[in-house]
C-alpha cells in the first residue's frame, strides 16, 4: 500500500509524460504481480466497486475531529474533493516519507500501511465494509492515525470506488509496453474488456506469446476521428472517401462470439442489460462477428431517430420493461465491420469492410440493425450541402472515411473526420457559479445561465417558476414597458470554454458581486452576458425552464451586451425542431 | 453592529481608522497618520502624510513609497502617543519588519494583527502575543484543512528536491518579499553557503535583509550571470509572475517548483500546472488562528481576509466568543505587489506581481 502510495505522490508530483512513464515503469517492475495487478486495476480506474459511501467517510472523519459539519463543507467548497477534505482534516499526523511512529497504537497502524496493496484490496478494505458500523467507525480512525494524508487520500478514494489519479491509460499502457517489450496496441487490445486484477492475469496480459484465446466478449479498441480541417479538402480526391451521418447517440460494438452476444459502449462498459432488443437481434447474427455501430433509439418506420435525451433514459434503466422496449425501441446502426467469420478484418482498408458489412445486412436482418447511409458525393461542395440537411435528419453532423483506410485504433490524423454541425447559439445571463472540482477547486468555474422570460409568460412552463428564490430579476430593467416586468429563468449550465484568465477574471467578478449564498452556490448581480452554443434544444419536464439544452459550453464572453439584451426564452424555443 | 460608531475603531471608506489617535491603519488612500503593520504593497501605500512602522522596514518602505516619505520609525513594545490614544507595534513573525499594532484610548484597547505567523522564521523576528479586549485578526487559512509542518521541514524537502536535479536548473517560484528571503535563512540554517540565483524582483529586496542582520546565503541576479554559464545545478529564486514571463527563456528546462500555502490543495497544485507545490506560508494555520485568538484574551473578534466568515462562526459557536467578519475593502483594492494574503485562493498564481528591478 505505501510503495503504491508512493507511486501516486509520484504521478501527482511529476509533469512530464516521461517522468510518469518512468514512475510507472519502476513500479510495475519492482512490485509483486499481484500486487500490480492491482494498481493498473486502480490506474485504469477499473477500481468502481464503492464499498462504502463518501458520506458515510465524512461521519466517521466528522467523528474523529469533533468537528461541526458545517466546517467540513466550508472545508469541502476549498478543496473541491471530499476524499482530499477527509484527508487534510484526518490525515498527516504520520509522516509517510520518515515512518516514524509517535505512539504504539500509531506504530501498529504504520505496519497496515506497509502490507502490500492486494491485501489491502481483497482484505483489509473490503473487511472494513463489513464491520458493523460503531466497530467500523473505530477501525477505519485507527487505520487514519497510522496514515499520512496523502495515504488517507488514496485510502478513502479507494472504499469509495473513486480512485482516479491524472494519468492516462496510454501512458499505463506505454508503461507496459516499455516493460514487457510488447507493443502498445497489442496492449491496449489484451485490455479491453473486463481486467481480473490478480496475478495470473497481469502475468498472462504481459507474457511475449499471449494464449490466443482471449474472452470472447472483448471489444476491439475504438478508431476516432478528428474534427475536419476543411482548408484541406481541395487537395483531396472526393471519389476517395465515403460520407456517413454522424448520429448523436452512443457509439457502441455489438459481437456476436461463442454463440453469445455482447453490447459494448465506447466507454468500455458492456451494455446488455439495457439493451435486450439489441441483443436479441444479434442472436441472428452469424457467429464470429464485430460490429462497430451508434446505438440509438428509433422506431420502426420513423424517418428520424429519437434525440439524445430520449437514448438516455434507455441507457438509465439496466432492465428495461417491456412497456420502455415498445415506447423506445433500440437501434444499432452499423458503421463498420471488425471482425467476421473469427477473422479480425481491421486491417483491410474500409471499402472491403463495408461491402463485407452489406453483403450480411442484405441477407435478411432488418429493424433494430441497420446499415449506415452512404451520402454520396460528386465533389466537395455537396459535403456542406449534406452538411446542412444532418439536424434534419436528426443527425450532428458528418463523418468522412477514407475508402483505403484501415480500422486503427485511438484517434490518429488522417483518414477519419468528423464534420458537426454548427451549434446552435444564445446569448444568457450568469446567475449562479459554484466551485469546480479537481484542479478547479476553489474556482467558481460551473456556471448557470438565464434567458429572459415575460412574467406572465406561459412559455415552456415557466408558471410554476414564479415562487423560487433562485430566480434573477431584471436589474432595473428600462427596456420593459411598465406591466411588462420581465424576469431570468435559468436555462442552462456550462462550464467549458472560458480561457484559464478569463476563468480566473470572472472568479473576481463572481466573489464581488454576490447576492446570495446557497451552500456552495453564489447568486451572482445578473449582468454578465455569455454566449452559449449547444446542439439541440428539448422540452423537458424536469428543468426550471422546461427546456433541455444538449452538451451547452460558453462561446464567448459578450462583454458587449448588457444583460437587458441577452436572448429570450422564447428564442430558445424557437430552436426545437417543428 | 461589529464597530460601533462612538468606539476605539471605525471603518471608513480610507480603511480602518482610531479616532483618538486621527489615524488609520493600512489605509488603502492617501491619509494624514498611517499606521503600517508592514511593507507588503496591499498594506503600504504611497501618499499619505507621515507613517509609522517598524525601524527595519524602513529601507523597504523608502523604496517603495518613495524616499522622502515622512516615516517614524519604531522599535518592537516600544509604547507612544498619538492623540489621544496610546499605541505599541509588537512583532507578528510575517515578514521583516511586520507588526501587530496595540491602541488603548479611553479604556478599551483593541489589537490589530495585521498578517502573522507563529511559526518559526529565521528571517524575521518571532510572533509576540498581546493581550487586548478587541482583537482585529486575518484568516487568510481560516479553514482546518490548512495545518502547516515546520518552515524547516519543508525547506528541507526543498533543499533535496533541488540536489537531486543536479543537470538542470531548479527555479522556485516564491513571493519577493517575504517568502523569498525565509527560504535562503533556512537553507543557510540547513548549512547551504552556495551562490544563489535570483529574478530581480527578489534581487531588490535581499539587501535590507542582510542589513537587518538575517544570514543568507550568497545570491547574484541571475542577469549579471553571463549568458551561456552553464545553469545545471543552480538554484534560482523568481516571483511567481515570472513563470510565464519571457524570462523563463533563459531557464528552459528547468524543474520548477512553488512555495505558498495554497499548495497544500492538490487542486490548485494541480491547476498550476508545472511543478512541485512546497507548502510554505507566512501567515497562520487554523490552529495558529486559534491559539492567536485564545492568548489575546479578546472577548470581542473581528475577522478580515479571506475566510472570515468561517472563522468568525467557529469562534461564535465553539468558541463562544462575540466574533463578526469585518470587510476591511483592503484585499478587493490591492493591487500592484501580490502576496499570498489575496481573498482569492483561486488565485494561487498572483495577477500582478511587481515588476522586476
Amino acid at each position: 500500500m505505501r510503495q503504491f502510495c508512493q507511486l501516486f505522490r509520484q504521478l501527482d508530483r511529476s509533469t512530464g509524460s516521461h517522468e510518469r512513464v518512468a514512475a510507472l515503469v519502476a513500479h510495475f517492475g519492482s512490485v509483486p504481480p499481484e500486487d500490480a495487478a492491482w494498481a493498473l486495476h486502480c490506474l485504469l480506474g477499473k477500481q468502481r466497486r464503492r464499498l462504502l459511501t463518501a458520506r458515510r467517510l465524512r461521519e466517521i472523519a466528522l467523528d474523529a475531529t469533533a468537528m461541526p459539519e458545517w466546517l467540513f463543507q466550508a472545508s469541502h467548497a476549498q478543496v473541491g474533493d471530499s476524499a482530499e477534505t477527509i484527508a487534510l482534516l484526518v490525515g498527516g499526523n504520520a509522516e509517510s516519507a520518515s515512518g516514524l511512529a509517535t505512539s504504539p497504537q500509531e506504530g501498529e497502524a504504520r505496519v497496515d500501511a506497509a502490507l502490500p496493496l492486494h491485501r489491502w484490496m481483497e482484505r483489509i478494505l473490503p473487511g472494513l465494509a463489513a464491520l458493523p458500523e460503531a466497530e467500523q467507525t473505530l477501525e477505519i480512525q485507527r487505520l487514519w492515525r497510522g496514515l499520512s494524508a496523502e495515504e488517507v487520500l488514496v485510502m478513502v478514494k479507494l472504499l469509495t470506488g473513486s480512485f482516479r489519479v491524472g494519468v492516462g491509460a496510454g501512458l499505463v499502457i506505454r508503461a507496459l509496453a516499455t516493460l514487457s517489450g510488447l507493443e502498445s496496441v497489442e496492449l491496449q487490445q489484451r485490455l479491453m474488456g473486463p481486467f481480473e486484477p490478480s496475478a495470473a492475469a497481469f502475468n498472462e496480459l504481459l507474457r511475449p506469446d499471449p494464449s490466443q484465446e482471449r474472452p470472447s466478449s472483448r471489444p476491439y479498441p475504438f478508431f476516432l476521428a478528428s474534427p475536419l480541417d476543411a482548408g484541406r479538402l481541395s487537395d483531396l480526391d472526393p471519389a476517395q472517401w465515403l460520407v456517413e451521418w454522424k448520429w448523436d447517440g452512443i457509439r457502441g460494438q455489438l459481437i456476436r462470439r461463442g454463440g453469445a452476444g455482447f453490447l459494448w459502449s465506447r466507454g468500455e462498459e458492456l451494455i446488455n442489460g439495457s439493451f435486450p432488443d439489441l441483443l436479441e437481434q444479434a442472436n441472428t447474427l452469424p457467429d464470429g462477428l464485430v460490429l462497430d455501430g451508434e446505438v440509438l433509439v428509433w422506431p420502426a418506420g420513423q424517418e428520424r431517430p429519437e434525440p439524445f435525451a430520449v437514448l438516455q433514459r434507455r441507457l438509465g434503466r439496466r432492465s428495461p420493461s417491456a412497456t420502455l422496449l415498445r415506447s423506445m425501441p433500440a437501434a444499432f446502426v452499423a458503421y463498420d465491420l471488425l471482425e467476421s467469420e473469427g477473422i479480425d478484418r481491421r486491417k483491410e482498408p474500409l471499402q472491403r469492410r463495408r461491402e463485407r458489412l452489406m453483403q450480411l445486412l442484405a441477407s435478411g436482418v432488418s429493424g433494430a440493425l441497420r446499415l449506415s447511409n452512404d451520402l454520396p458525393l460528386s465533389d466537395w461542395n455537396d459535403l456542406e450541402a449534406w452538411r446542412e440537411k444532418a439536424r434534419d435528419a436528426g443527425a450532428e453532423g458528418l463523418m468522412l472515411k477514407h475508402l483505403a483506410s484501415p480500422y486503427g485504433s485511438g484517434r490518429r490524423r488522417g483518414s477519419w473526420w468528423k464534420h458537426k454541425l454548427e451549434p446552435m447559439r444564445l446569448d444568457a445571463v450568469l446567475l449562479y457559479a459554484r466551485n469546480g472540482s479537481g484542479r478547479r477547486a476553489n474556482l467558481y468555474t460551473d456556471y448557470t445561465f438565464g434567458l429572459w422570460a415575460a412574467a406572465d409568460s406561459t412559455e415552456a412552463d415557466a408558471a410554476p417558476l414564479a415562487s423560487s428564490p433562485l430566480e434573477g430579476t431584471a436589474p432595473g430593467d428600462g427596456t420593459a414597458a411598465p406591466g411588462q416586468q420581465r424576469r431570468l429563468v435559468s436555462f442552462a449550465s456550462a462550464y467549458s470554454g472560458l480561457s484559464d484568465a478569463e476563468i480566473q477574471e470572472l472568479d473576481r467578478w463572481i466573489r464581488r458581486h454576490t447576492t446570495e449564498r446557497f451552500g456552495p452556490v453564489r447568486a451572482v448581480a445578473p449582468e454578465l452576458v455569455f454566449e452559449l452554443a449547444f446542439e439541440a434544444v428539448q422540452r423537458s419536464s424536469r428543468h426550471r425552464s422546461g427546456l433541455a439544452v444538449r452538451f451547452p459550453r460558453i462561446s464567448r464572453w459578450r462583454r458587449d451586451k448588457p444583460a437587458a439584451e441577452a436572448d429570450t426564452l422564447a428564442a430558445a424555443l424557437a430552436l426545437i425542431p417543428h | 453592529m461589529v464597530l460601533p460608531p462612538d468606539g476605539l475603531l471605525r471603518l471608513t471608506p480610507e480603511g480602518l481608522y482610531c479616532p483618538a489617535a486621527g489615524a488609520w491603519i493600512d489605509p488603502v488612500r492617501p491619509v494624514p497618520r498611517a499606521l503600517l503593520t508592514h511593507a507588503h504593497a496591499d498594506h503600504a501605500r504611497p501618499g499619505s502624510g507621515a507613517y509609522w512602522a517598524i525601524a527595519s522596514s524602513e529601507g523597504i518602505l523608502r523604496r517603495r513609497l518613495g524616499a522622502g516619505i515622512q516615516l517614524h520609525p519604531l522599535t518592537y513594545g516600544q509604547e507612544f502617543r498619538l492623540g489621544d490614544a496610546r499605541i505599541s507595534f509588537h512583532s507578528a513573525g510575517h515578514v521583516l519588519g511586520s507588526a501587530q499594532i496595540r491602541l488603548e484610548a479611553g479604556g478599551e484597547s483593541w489589537l490589530v494583527s495585521g498578517d502573522y505567523k507563529r511559526q518559526a522564521d529565521p528571517s524575521c523576528e518571532p510572533f509576540e502575543p498581546v493581550r487586548a479586549d478587541g482583537l482585529i485578526t486575518e484568516a487568510t487559512f481560516g479553514l482546518p484543512i490548512y495545518r502547516w509542518r515546520t518552515g524547516r521541514q519543508v525547506v528541507a524537502e526543498l533543499l533535496d528536491w533541488w540536489r537531486d536535479a543536479p543537470t538542470r536548473p531548479s527555479v522556485l517560484f516564491c513571493y519577493a518579499f517575504g517568502k523569498a528571503q525565509r527560504v535562503l535563512a533556512e537553507l543557510r540554517q540547513l548549512g547551504v553557503e552556495e551562490e544563489v540565483l535570483l529574478h530581480g524582483a527578489v534581487h531588490a529586496l535581499i539587501e535590507p535583509y542582510r542589513q537587518a542582520g538575517v544570514e543568507l546565503p550568497p545570491t547574484r541576479p541571475l542577469a549579471e550571470l553571463d549568458r551561456g554559464t552553464s545553469l545545471a545545478g543552480r538554484l534560482v529564486l523568481a516571483p511567481p509572475a515570472a513563470a510565464t514571463s519571457s524570462w523563463m527563456k533563459r531557464l528552459a528546462g528547468a524543474q520548477t517548483g512553488f512555495a505558498s500555502g495554497w499548495m497544500a490543495v492538490r487542486g490548485v497544485r494541480r491547476r498550476r500546472g508545472s511543478g512541485r507545490g512546497f507548502v510554505l506560508s507566512d501567515h497562520a494555520d487554523w490552529d495558529g488562528l486559534l491559539r492567536t485568538v485564545r492568548e489575546s484574551g479578546a472577548r470581542n473578534v473581528l475577522v478580515t481576509h479571506g475566510q472570515g466568515e468561517v472563522l468568525a462562526r467557529y469562534l461564535r459557536e465553539v468558541e463562544g466568543l462575540a466574533a463578526e467578519p469585518l470587510a476591511t475593502g483592503r484585499a478587493a483594492e490591492a493591487e500592484g505587489e501580490s502576496s499570498e494574503d489575496q481573498e482569492l485562493p483561486g488565485d494561487a498564481v498572483p495577477i500582478q506581481e511587481e515588476r522586476a528591478g
